[in-house]
């Protein structure tokens, strides 16, 4: 049967309500377990050593003395991970992430592994192991490693994407362009142009639960793998292709996990775990120390970026430009090419140009952070945006709508938008009563407004009704904050049952199809997709058999709240069948019945949100307070009101963190100097206001309920909001992020020095 | 190195067990008494992820030796229901959605028993300040706060 998309009005019974999530009571007693709380008979444990250095050469690597210790089962080394990738350059850089092979690229990049019969055996074992290392000059800042005499980082890399095919090799792995229009004509029709140049730093996920796995290879190729991801399909394939296995042969089961926010989506001591188990002939457990996280798996981008907008007397913007640049650690990205498709995305221009490059540098590879790349480029245009309205007199919500994206508008970056938020979401803003509260000294009050595109992918959901009338949804998409509640919300929907009466699990790789990772906010918005097309698919034969079961044609019989009903006067005196009834007959009447799906999630609605942020300044310390937070954003439909409003405030905070306090500091000799969480300050309870919360739902024409994705979009505007806020508080513009005590200090006595 | 024998009460039962002088009571919680309710998220008491009661401190168990359970008595997440009635805290840290991944939770729970029971009618600033120890990345603490306050409220009139 051919499944219908598209959003259709009905009325709700259960999708809107807010239970109890199924995983809750595992989750508040200690039992459910994530990635570190399994374990196998005859386990070892692994440890990894890295390098201490920012850029050198591996010489030569010895591992006799290690391998000899008592209690040592296997070392490896980047000689044990062979390259297998056949040519597929971004699976060799995660190869060689997981394991440096004749580099080593940043200060913790693996080099060599043990597996011990304990911890304090595996820890003794890495420093028996003997790595003579050429040290190399290295760079970390992004707009250091843009300079033509900065040290090279890979001397294969030539810069795509410009006119002319370079000659040198550069740091710049590619050059990106969008926008449409002439933005030289329009800043010449403009009355007020501003420009100005920002800075971001690095910052991380920041996840509670380092990554953790156990792996267990068998001697006859098989190999179970238990890991904490928000993709154990995604791992699956990275691991078999990287440790020359068949997919169908290595089954992956996600755990609980603590928190990945991107962080998660690709591999890093899963093929080491892999392959030590493999060397040994024994399961190996390989857990993450919290200074491993930080210095070796997934921080977001340093940026540095240049923006210019010209406004006509009468607010209507007439020409945009930016020129964004992001690091991406040592290995390509495409990061500065997300970055430059959100910076303007949220405004109706007519001449917009943004260019983005990718810059290597020696820190580790850059994974998605939350809406990756766009909260730097929204804190560099909102920021401009802010100052434009300020030279031309205007508010800044007022400013903003007259320039808002609407349904038609041709987006900075390409495709015509549908129905979209941006628009209610800002005059939400403008009558929203903290708009209105007055603010003492030393306080100042910023908005700003956020995009995210959101994204849908390949998705498998299998629905099973069990012959008690209890259904059981298997799903593919790693739960990482409530969609368990929420899938079991939709297929209570369409089933027209209690939600009592599901029970949703995230299945293995072994036992459903394939699933994209969870990220792009597609979790809900995908699977609940796959979750209603293959509760229609199940309806069909609930329909059928109920059709057997009264002897009448199956076009006689409809589904309405969990019965059969048989429709006609003829039929009058049938009545209806309830689920559980036709379940229990279900062994006489064609056997087990159950509904699958396998669909890519086409339609993905793109996502828009604006804040409202109060803070005081101490004009004394620098030191910034949150005083008062406001989000508004279009969620389509909010399936789980509750698991929504959580996103949102869990995208403020961690946007609050990375605007005043979070970055990661090098020092000169390109060391990590603040590897924990006692130096890399992330928000805590006394940091933070109540986050208030404004669900608009502004249904995706492309769901059949409505739904959008709602994660990502919430950390887009909170660095702009705050460097308003704090702007308008210290009475000047501050241009980086984070806005610690003393760069609001130095901006102050600077603004004072005239 | 010799093993440490040690007799500690945790969560009411008196356990026996060896332990190495250099392992922490969280490695001995998880990895020697099965207990994984305690997460490790730093090792270096800066998350509170681990968190547990002892003889009525809140401490980080990652930086408190297992030999120093000794004749101590130790109260942990799996602790805290009552056969299958769940404890004020954990029912309301579920009705107000106060968990997105769950990893933090059990740190908080335990810090906020200890908070409730030193304090039952903690205002605002008192909760937040409470349980600055222990991180949570997913929720901006909005919802966790919400709870204590709520389970409070309940504890009171129980």
């Amino acid at each position: 049967m051919n499944f219908d998309p598209r959003f259709s009005g009905r009325k709700f019974a259960s999708v809107g309500t807010r239970p109890i999530r199924p995983d809750g009571v595992d989750k508040v007693t200690g039992r459910a377990r994530y990635g570190a709380d399994f374990n196998m008979a005859g386990q070892l444990v692994g440890r990894v050593l890295r390098s201490p250095h920012a850029h050198a050469k591996i010489r030569k690597i010895d591992t006799s003395k290690a391998e000899a210790l008592a209690g040592v089962k296997a070392v490896i080394t980047a000689a044990d991970l062979p390259d297998l990738t056949d040519g597929d350059a971004a699976m060799y850089d995660i190869l060689d992430n997981c394991m440096a092979r004749t580099k080593a690229l940043y200060d913790g990049h693996a080099v060599a592994a043990v597996a011990a019969i304990d911890a304090r055996t595996a820890r003794q074992a890495l420093k028996l192991i003997e790595v003579d290392y050429e040290v190399l000059p290295h760079v970390t800042d992004v707009d250091e490693a843009m300079q033509h005499h900065a040290p090279l980082i890979n001397d294969t890399v030539f810069t795509e994407g410009l006119e002319e095919k370079p000659v040198k090799p550069s740091n710049v792995t590619k050059r990106s362009q969008f926008g449409h229009g002439d933005v030289h004509q329009g800043f010449g029709h403009s009355d007020f142009i501003v420009e100005r140049s920002f800075k971001t730093e690095q910052t991380h996920q920041g996840y509670i639960e380092p990554h953790a796995c156990v792996a267990n290879v068998s001697t006859d190729g098989t190999a179970d793998l238990w890991v904490c991801t928000q993709g154990h399909f995604v791992y699956r394939q990275h691991c078999a292709q990287l440790l020359g296995m068949e997919a169908s042969k290595l089954r992956v089961t996600s755990s609980e996990i603590g928190g990945g926010f991107g962080g998660k989506t690709h591999v890093w001591a899963e093929p080491v775990a892999l392959a030590l188990s493999r060397k040994a002939g024994r399961p190996v457990k390989l857990v993450m120390t919290r200074d491993e996280v930080f210095r070796a798996s997934g921080p977001t981008s340093a940026t540095s970026i240049d923006v210019k907008i010209g406004a006509r007397k009468d607010g209507t913007i007439t020409a945009a430009e930016a020129t964004l640049r992001y690091s991406a650690g040592p290995y390509a990205g495409s990061w500065a090419e997300i970055g430059a498709m959100t910076a303007f995305a949220c405004y109706r221009l007519d001449n917009v140009k943004t260019v983005g490059f990718e810059v290597l540098v020696n820190r580790p590879k850059t994974a998605a952070y939350r809406a990756p790349s766009a909260p730097m480029a929204a804190f560099a245009v909102e920021s401009t945006v802010d100052e434009l309205a300020k030279e031309l007199g205007m508010d800044p919500v007022e400013f903003r709508i007259r320039n808002a994206a609407q349904e038609g508008t041709r987006s900075s970056y390409g495709p015509v938008y549908g129905p979209i938020g941006i628009g209610p979401t800002l005059e939400a803003v403008k009558v929203h009563p903290h708009m209105k509260a007055p603010l003492k000294k030393n306080q100042g009050r910023g908005m700003a407004c956020g995009f995210w595109f959101n994204f849908g992918g390949q998705t498998c959901v299998d629905l099973n009704i069990g012959m008690d009338g209890s259904v059981s949804l298997a799903v593919g998409t790693v739960d990482v904050g409530g969609s368990r509640a929420s899938l079991s919300l939709v297929a209570a929907e369409e089933l027209g049952i209690d939600y009592s009466q599901l029970k949703a699990i995230v299945a293995d790789t072994s036992s459903l199809g394939y699933n994209d990772m969870t990220d792009g906010s597609r979790g809900t918005f995908s699977s609940s997709m796959a979750t209603i097309s293959a509760a229609r698919n199940a309806i069909k034969i609930l329909r059928e058999r109920a059709a057997q079961m009264w002897d009448i044609s199956v076009d006689d019989v409809v589904w309405e709240q969990g019965h059969a009903v048989a429709k006609g006067e003829k039929h009058g005196n049938l009545g209806k069948l309830s689920l559980k009834e036709i379940a229990a007959k279900s062994g006489t009447t064609g056997g087990p019945i159950a509904g699958h799906s396998e669909l890519v999630a086409d339609g993905a609605g793109v996502s828009f949100a604006t804040h409202i942020c109060d803070v005081e300044v101490d004009p004394e310390t620098g030191s910034t307070r949150v005083i008062r937070y406001t989000v508004v954003q279009d969620a389509g439909k909010a399936v789980h009101p509750t698991y929504v409003e959580g996103q949102y405030q869990g995208g403020a905070a961690q946007g609050i963190g990375w605007a005043l306090n979070e970055e990661y500091i090098y020092g000169k000799d390109g060391r990590l100097q603040n590897a924990g969480f006692l130096d890399y300050r992330i928000p805590v309870c006394s940091d933070l206001p109540m986050i208030d919360t404004q669900i608009l739902e502004i249904p995706n024409p492309n769901h059949p309920y409505g739904v959008r994705g709602v994660g990502e979009t919430s950390i887009v505007p909170p660095l702009a909001a705050i460097a308003n806020a704090v702007s308008n508080a210290a009475g000047v513009r501050m241009t980086h992020i984070p806005m610690s005590p003393p760069r609001i200090l130095a901006a102050i006595e600077a603004e004072r020095e005239g | 190195m010799a093993g440490v024998a040690v007799s500690t009460t945790i969560n009411g039962d008196t356990i026996e067990y060896l332990c190495q002088p250099d392992e922490t009571l969280l490695d001995v919680l998880r990895d020697r008494l099965g207990l994984t309710g305690a997460k490790e998220g730093c090792g270096t008491g800066d998350c509170g992820a681990c968190s547990v009661i002892i003889d009525d401190r809140l401490v980080c168990s990652c930086l408190v030796l297992g030999a120093e359970a000794e004749g101590r008595r130790i109260e942990t997440v799996e602790g805290m229901a009552h056969g299958d009635k769940l404890h004020p805290l954990q029912q309301k840290f579920l009705e107000h959605a106060a968990l997105q991944c769950g990893i933090c939770t059990p740190g908080f729970l335990i810090a906020a028993k200890d908070l409730l029971a030193k304090n039952p009618d903690p205002t605002e600033e008192e909760i937040r300040f409470g349980l600055a120890g222990n991180l949570c990345r997913c929720t901006g603490y909005d919802k966790i706060v919400r709870a204590v306050q709520d389970a409070a409220t309940v504890m009171k009139g129980a």
